[in-house]
């Protein structure tokens, strides 16, 4: 049972870690770090420099059925580590190693206890509003290009 | 033969520089800025993307301004590119139903969970050249509507619960999936290989033989079952990390055409499908993929291959625009040696002919 929990328990904490990096993986640079700016920094070493490099984007036949290769991306990706010893990770599509390297921090900060509620409060809060507030604008345009078919009536009946 | 010859360098670096001025064109013109190509001109870097096999819009934007518009030298630059960095894996499947849709079309059903949404295309405008456009008039900001904030699930999903339908090929746990890239083409080509080959093709040549396969070269009464394009989300199994990371977006355009009856003496018939999918808003592009995709199972479906568009060994050898080029251009360079080989055989040939037509060259040239 304890094991189980011990499970759970990190398994909701990669969630939420995923969820922190989806958001700052889809904001700006400079947008990340102006809000970082703002909240005050551990101390940390890198531990991967942040490089560039590519993935290999993959679809399924049919949307949904076996893998296959469609094209590459390219990919920037850092590590972190705090002096408190937690280690961060930042994945980035493009080629962009700042940003990568800003994602790895906020990584390690979300696992640190003195740091994950200023983190989310300060950086990923606003970060994440501003985000679905893009998606809903896109959202809302494609919607005003939807169908509304009816149905003419014609001639005498 | 090749046999290097000297001499040419101050002369390809004049051309060069020359090419550099040309590019340029009139200085008195505002130079291009890679966000104005990327911004303005999108459905060109979509290709350069798809075609270059690389999504990267600031790269692609950089290519298409290097290669002054031409987008196949753009996609040379953007393959050549590929190989100057590391790949670090592959990312899990891209789901494209779970797509932030931009645009949803489906001609098979008019009403379908989650509507027929056009988004920015070009069908029903009337193409008549706008001359506001030529003055530059700000357009009109979009108009909005109320986003419903149900699924769009894919068309063939639908058709899939009642069986009417092929389902997708299953993925195989221990199948490696096949890289082109990395292994070279050998025939038979199993399906996932053709799709990675039909996604990186050159578009005018998968339209060509869509085209083809339409007007009875290997028909097979397409319905364009779904058109999608939008932003899907992008994970990469980390092994550092431990887990699948987000990477962010990328914009993918799906076509999933509906074609014809396969069926047996065990298996009721049902339709058949097409796959295309491509990077950015690449419309024409997927549903000639499609096609195209529908055509080269005629092998797998047990019907007889008898036009080009069936024929994988010709299409997948001849798709790639990148190869192509290299092929044909090749022979802009110097063949000398070759030329002068050729020459002397033609004489030989000549002077055979006329010693067996009895015709004396001597005696006609004193004449």
């Amino acid at each position: 049972m304890a094991g189980n929990e011990s499970l759970a328990g990190e398994s909701g904490g990669q969630a939420r870690r995923k969820a922190v990096m989806a958001v700052l993986a889809h904001s700006a640079t400079a947008d990340i770090a102006g809000l970082l700016g703002t909240v005050a920094l551990p101390v940390h070493e890198n531990l991967r420099a942040p490089e560039n490099g590519l993935v290999m984007v993959r679809g399924r036949v049919g949307g949904d059925g076996a893998p296959f290769n469609l094209g590459e991306a390219t990919v920037s990706r850092a590590a972190v580590r705090l002096s408190t010893g937690e280690v961060g990770f930042g994945y980035t599509l493009g080629r962009d190693r700042e940003k990568a390297k800003l994602i790895a921090l906020c990584d390690a900060m979300v696992q640190s206890d003195e740091f994950a509620a200023a983190v989310e409060a300060e950086v990923i809060a606003p970060l994440r509003e501003a985000m679905i507030k893009e998606r809903s604008r896109k959202a809302a345009e494609a919607a005003a290009t939807r169908v509304d078919f009816y149905t003419l009536v014609r001639g005498e009946g | 033969m090749y046999v290097a010859v000297k001499g040419g360098e101050r002369a390809i670096e004049n051309a060069h520089r020359l090419l550099a001025h040309e590019r340029r064109g009139d200085r008195d013109i505002p130079e291009l800025s890679l966000a104005q190509i990327s911004e303005q001109l999108s459905l060109g870097v979509d290709r350069v993307m798809t075609e270059g096999s690389l999504y990267d819009r600031e790269l692609a934007a950089l290519a298409i301004k290097q290669a002054r518009g031409d987008l196949i030298e753009a996609i040379f630059l953007v393959r050549a590119f590929r190989a100057t960095l590391p790949r670090f894996g592959a990312t899990e499947p891209v789901d494209t139903g779970a797509m932030q849709v931009r645009r949803r079309i489906s001609s098979t059903f008019k009403d379908i969970p989650g509507g027929q949404i056009l988004g920015p295309t070009f069908d029903y405008t009337h193409r008549l050249l706008d001359p506001q456009l030529a003055d530059g008039a700000a357009p009109d900001a979009p108009a909005t509507g109320e986003a419903s904030t149900g699924a769009t699930p894919r068309v063939t999903d639908i058709l899939g619960r009642d069986g009417l339908i092929e389902p997708s090929p299953p993925a195989e746990a221990d199948v490696p999936v096949g890289d082109l890239t990395r292994e070279p083409l050998s025939f038979p080509a199993d399906r996932d290989l053709r799709l990675q080959n039909l996604a990186r093709a050159d578009e005018g040549f998968l339209l060509a033989l869509g085209y083809s396969s339409q007007r009875g070269y290997g028909r097979n009464h397409p319905f364009a079952g779904e058109i999608r394009f939008g932003e899907v989300e992008v994970e990469f199994m980390a092994e550092d990390a431990g887990f699948a990371v987000p990477l962010g977006s990328v914009a993918l355009t799906e076509c999933q055409m509906v074609n014809q009856f396969k069926g047996s003496a065990t298996q009721a018939p049902c339709f058949t499908r097409g796959y295309g999918l491509a990077f950015g808003q690449s419309e024409r592009k997927t549903m000639s993929m499609a096609l195209v995709d529908r055509t080269l199972r005629a092998r797998e479906l047990g019907e007889e291959v008898i036009a080009p568009a069936q024929d994988e060994e010709f299409v997948m050898s001849h798709s790639d625009n990148v190869q192509a080029t290299g092929f044909v251009e090749h022979l802009k360079l110097p063949h000398y040696v070759d030329f002068q080989s050729e020459l002397g055989l033609l004489r030989k040939l000549r002077k055979e002919f006329a010693e067996a037509n009895e015709v004396p060259p001597m005696q006609e040239a004193a004449e």
